[in-house]
């Protein structure tokens, strides 16, 4: 399979623009840092995390703390996916208990990926409150889940699908719509 | 990806597999921190544990790591079955697999009899000792050990001490241990020496002193004591004398080095409690590494279809 | 006809024609130097011609044998039939059929029944079961009472009633004491004593070969000097106190060498080897088959290679199946708990071709001899010939056609064969001896 490039949506600068937008809308709604813990999705939306934990320590001169999930074990296609994935460590070096969890992913499509990282959560503690913050919602949702902090909103089709780079693991920042060739 | 949806041995298996199973246990390791200590993956996923040997801590792990994942689970050991009423394994399996069951973890006194589930049964097979073949599970937390503590496992050089011939454990650490890269030497009585090991690129030493000022790791084998009484060595007491690791013998070695044992412990014969219980022993991190690495090991057969590919 | 009575089998001997003409095959016998084209014509079961024959107006029967071989009637030395005691697995009746289709009219029963083949009337109970039929089947004995290597069984007696050579087969004459009292004492009626030679304490808790792929396996091994130091033992007993030792399933290279140097020696020692061990080696053993384990174990690929060797240079005189029925329940366990042993009649002719005909070892006179002259010589029984007024004893076969083995055409009452499903060249075709007719169905 290959991916044709449609689009590119955002490109380095943008994505810069976007993610302190993130950071303050998010410092907005918890009025500061107080309780306020980030937690970012393995891949992709771990290294958005940290972005937006650097961007915050700029604006607020202090840390947030940060974590890693991976949510493969808590995935419902466990059963009828054909490749099984590989499973990434989950690092959240700290207690939920009581806190403001904003969740952080890439893209935002069915919801799956958000209601399995919702039940890993709920098995590290009880949090205050849990929102979302997502770089790219493209739509088609197959659950009730919306985002509270949304980067971009972009309407695609089915046969379409969102490619987010970033330059800690791809060669560049950048979001492109592509579509999937079979061959 | 696993070339095999069944888990009976590490003979034949790649490099590939071995390191795909031991990135995965790693980051398996750290749900076992975790307030709940438990996954969803294998709901409504049923595994049976068929135990014909007694095993308390292989069972128990196996037992800990499908919980973990949360799979239902049914136990099924040899005292408390109609093995004894003469039913075959066969018939007991094929029961079982009327049962529903999506995967079997066994232990059997017999070498092939995972291979023989694997042949009859629709479900993923997981060998959890056969005779005096494999261990694969065993080797792999083995491996996992190692690897967590030096980083790798190509190019160090690892002694497995003792009864080599009546030892899956140790059988199934040469094959891995190869693969990986590793130098394996191994040294015990010449009559627990099985014929022509050498031929799996294993060096052969009778002589303990030798060992010790070359190797990394030492993996020290349990001791069963009806060896003695079938003749293959005169006495605990020489055996202990020769082959024993004490402090005393791993104070000639320039660097410390990493100790562990399959367990259970025959302290003061094969080991003695102050090497079990030093600070260079691993032993019980084995035991904690051993149930990341069966839920890694559930994870890669039970899941997916990725054997369609 | 007390025999055809018990068949419930579809499958049965049939009564020859009175006047029947084998036509076209090429008719072979090592032991008159016949080898050519022609047609047998048969009448009430004896040879009246060997020629061509004009088949017009010819009243009876005739069987078209165009790249057909025939030779004298094939012999196998070594069947267990398990009757008495085990009749699940193989009877006289069964294991006489499985016999016929696969080309032989004459067999051996080893003496290892419930009870043992030690007395004169489990020979007649064994003669009574098998009279009428067209195998014949000639009993072996028990060296000891109850072949527990203790005393010496009524040897006179037993040849008397017909056995034809005295064996504890199954179990090792582990006292070389009994071994050279059994080598005196049959002297006297010169009948072969059958050495089952596996030193039990060494081999006794082992499952396959010992070397690398027992080592691998971790199943424990039966080392070949287990078989080698018996071999030995008995050849320097039989050069010591006469008599005539034969060597059963012969598998190691240096039992091989041990015999060829005893037969150079003048010592009168005789060997057999079983198809199994011609075409199979230890590695078979990793599929953990239950039918690879078998007593002798496979051995080596080297091991294998000489018994090539000593079955060309005449070391080796005789195939023989050991032809060891065991019930599906009893073969389907581990590997551990399996017994020892498979089956062998209905494959032995094809492995033999496969291996030793096609690949060149033997050449066809050879082949035939290990199954026709030389058997009967050890066992002192007449040889069957391809002669003019001598009873029709002949087996009928190809040499080059190919086909399978399934459990659906095997007449033996157990299918424990490490051949099932495997492609084999050289096929049973027919076997003619005591006025009956068999039609292999392989």
């Amino acid at each position: 399979m290959t991916d044709r490039i449609k689009a590119q949506i955002l490109n380095k600068q943008d994505m810069g623009r976007i993610i302190t937008r993130l950071s303050h809308e998010i410092l907005e709604k918890n009025r500061g840092i107080e309780n306020l813990v980030l937690i970012g999705l393995r891949t992709r939306g771990a290294y958005l995390a940290e972005r937006i934990q650097r961007k915050i320590k700029e604006i607020e001169d202090a840390e947030v703390p940060t974590g890693f999930l991976d949510v493969t074990l808590y995935r419902d296609d466990f059963r009828t996916r054909l490749k099984q994935p590989a499973v990434e460590v989950t690092n959240i070096p700290f207690d939920v208990d009581g806190e403001n969890i904003v969740l952080i992913d890439d893209v935002l499509y069915t919801g799956r990926t958000i209601r399995a990282a919702l039940d890993a959560l709920m098995d590290f503690g009880r949090p205050a409150r849990i929102d979302l913050a997502i770089l790219v919602d493209r739509g088609h949702r197959e659950l009730p889940i919306k985002a509270d902090f949304i980067g971009k909103n972009i309407p695609t089709s089915i046969g379409e699908e969102v490619r987010v780079k970033m330059s800690e693991i791809d060669d560049e920042d950048a979001v492109n719509l592509v579509e999937v060739i079979d061959n | 990806m696993l070339k095999s949806r069944h888990l009976l041995g590490l003979d034949g298996m790649e490099k590939s597999e071995i390191q795909l199973l031991l990135d995965t246990a790693r980051s398996f390791r750290e749900i076992l921190n975790r307030p709940i200590k438990r996954v969803p993956t294998l709901q409504g996923k049923t595994v049976v544990n068929l135990f014909y040997e007694p095993s308390t801590r292989t069972r128990i792990s196996f037992e800990l790591a499908e919980k973990r994942m949360s799979a239902d689970i049914v136990n099924f050991s040899a005292s408390t079955s109609s093995v004894k009423k003469g039913e075959t394994l066969i018939d007991t399996v094929k029961n079982i697999e009327a049962m529903k069951i999506d995967m079997v973890v066994i232990r059997h006194s017999s070498p092939g009899a995972a291979h023989l589930l694997s042949q009859v049964l629709d479900a993923n097979i997981i060998n959890a000792g056969d005779g005096g073949h494999e261990h694969p599970t065993q080797a792999l937390l083995d491996m996992m050990t190692i690897r967590e503590k030096f980083g790798r496992l190509d190019g160090l050089t690892i002694g497995i001490i003792g009864d080599v011939a009546h030892s899956r454990v140790a059988m199934s650490n040469i094959f891995g241990l190869i693969t990986m890269g590793a130098r394996v030497l191994i040294c015990g009585p010449s009559t627990l020496i099985p014929r022509e090991i050498e031929r799996l690129g294993v060096e052969v030493y009778h002589n303990i002193d030798e060992v010790i000022p070359q190797v990394d790791v030492l993996n020290i084998l349990r001791l069963q004591l009806e060896r003695q009484e079938s003749g293959l060595f005169p006495s605990l007491r020489e055996y202990h004398n020769y082959f024993g690791i004490t402090t005393e013998r791993l104070e000639k070695a320039e660097k410390p080095i990493l100790i562990m044992h399959p367990g259970p412990m025959n302290r003061g014969l094969e080991i003695s409690s102050h090497v079990a219980d030093s600070e260079h022993s691993v032993i019980l991190e084995q035991v904690t590494n051993g149930i990341a690495l069966r839920m890694a090991v559930l994870y890669l057969l039970g899941g997916g279809k990725s054997e369609i590919h | 006809m007390k025999f055809t009575k018990n068949i419930k089998h579809k499958h049965t001997f049939q009564a020859l024609p009175g006047k029947f003409i084998l036509k076209g095959a090429r008719v072979v016998d090592p032991e008159l130097n016949l080898d050519e084209k022609t047609d047998i014509f048969i009448e009430d079961g004896v040879i009246k011609s060997i020629e061509k024959i004009d088949t017009a107006g010819f009243d009876g029967e005739v069987l078209e044998l165009d790249g057909k071989i025939i030779s004298p009637g094939w012999m196998d030395m070594h069947v267990h039939l398990r009757e008495p005691g085990r009749e699940d697995e193989e009877t006289i009746l069964s294991g006489s059929l499985a016999a016929a289709n696969g080309g032989f009219s004459a067999i051996c029963c080893m003496p290892n029944t419930k009870p043992a083949i030690d007395t004169q009337e489990i020979i007649l109970y064994i003669k009574d079961r098998a009279r009428g039929s067209l195998i014949n089947v000639h009993p072996i004995a028990a060296i000891t009472k109850r072949r527990e290597g203790k005393e010496l069984s009524e040897v006179l007696d037993l040849v008397e009633q017909g056995a034809v050579a005295i064996s504890d087969d199954n179990t090792p004459v582990m006292s070389a004491e009994i071994m050279r009292r059994a080598l005196e004492y049959s002297r006297m009626v010169d009948i072969p004593v059958i050495g089952y030679e596996e030193e039990r304490n060494m081999a006794g808790i082992g499952y396959m070969n010992e070397g690398y792929t027992s080592t691998c396996l971790g199943l424990s091994g039966i080392p070949a000097v287990s078989e080698e130091i018996m071999i030995a033992r008995d050849i320097l007993l039989a050069e010591y106190c006469g008599g005539r030792f034969h060597v059963a399933h012969i598998s190691t290279r240096k039992s091989v060498e041990l015999v060829r140097q005893a037969k150079a020696r003048g010592v009168n020692v005789t060997a057999e080897v079983a198809p199994h061990h011609l075409k199979l080696t230890e590695d078979a053993v990793r599929s953990f088959n239950t039918n690879t384990k078998v007593k002798p174990p496979l051995r080596t690929e080297d091991d294998r290679l000489a018994l090539l060797e000593g079955l060309k240079d005449g070391t080796i005189d005789v195939i023989a199946s050991d032809h060891a029925p065991h019930s599906w329940e009893e073969k389907a366990a581990e590997y551990i708990y399996a017994p020892f042993g498979v089956i062998g009649l209905e494959t032995t002719l094809g492995v033999s071709v496969t291996e030793l005909l096609q690949k060149n070892t033997l050449d066809l006179n050879a082949l035939i001899r290990k199954f026709t002259a030389n058997p009967y010589r050890i066992l002192g029984l007449k040889v069957p010939v391809i002669e003019k007024g001598q009873m029709a004893n002949l087996t009928i076969f190809s040499t080059n056609e190919s086909w399978i083995y399934h459990k659906e055409n095997c007449l033996s009452k157990s299918s424990n064969s490490p051949f099932l499903e495997e492609e084999l060249v050289g096929k049973p075709f027919a076997v003619i001896n005591n006025n009956q007719i068999f039609k292999s169905i392989l």
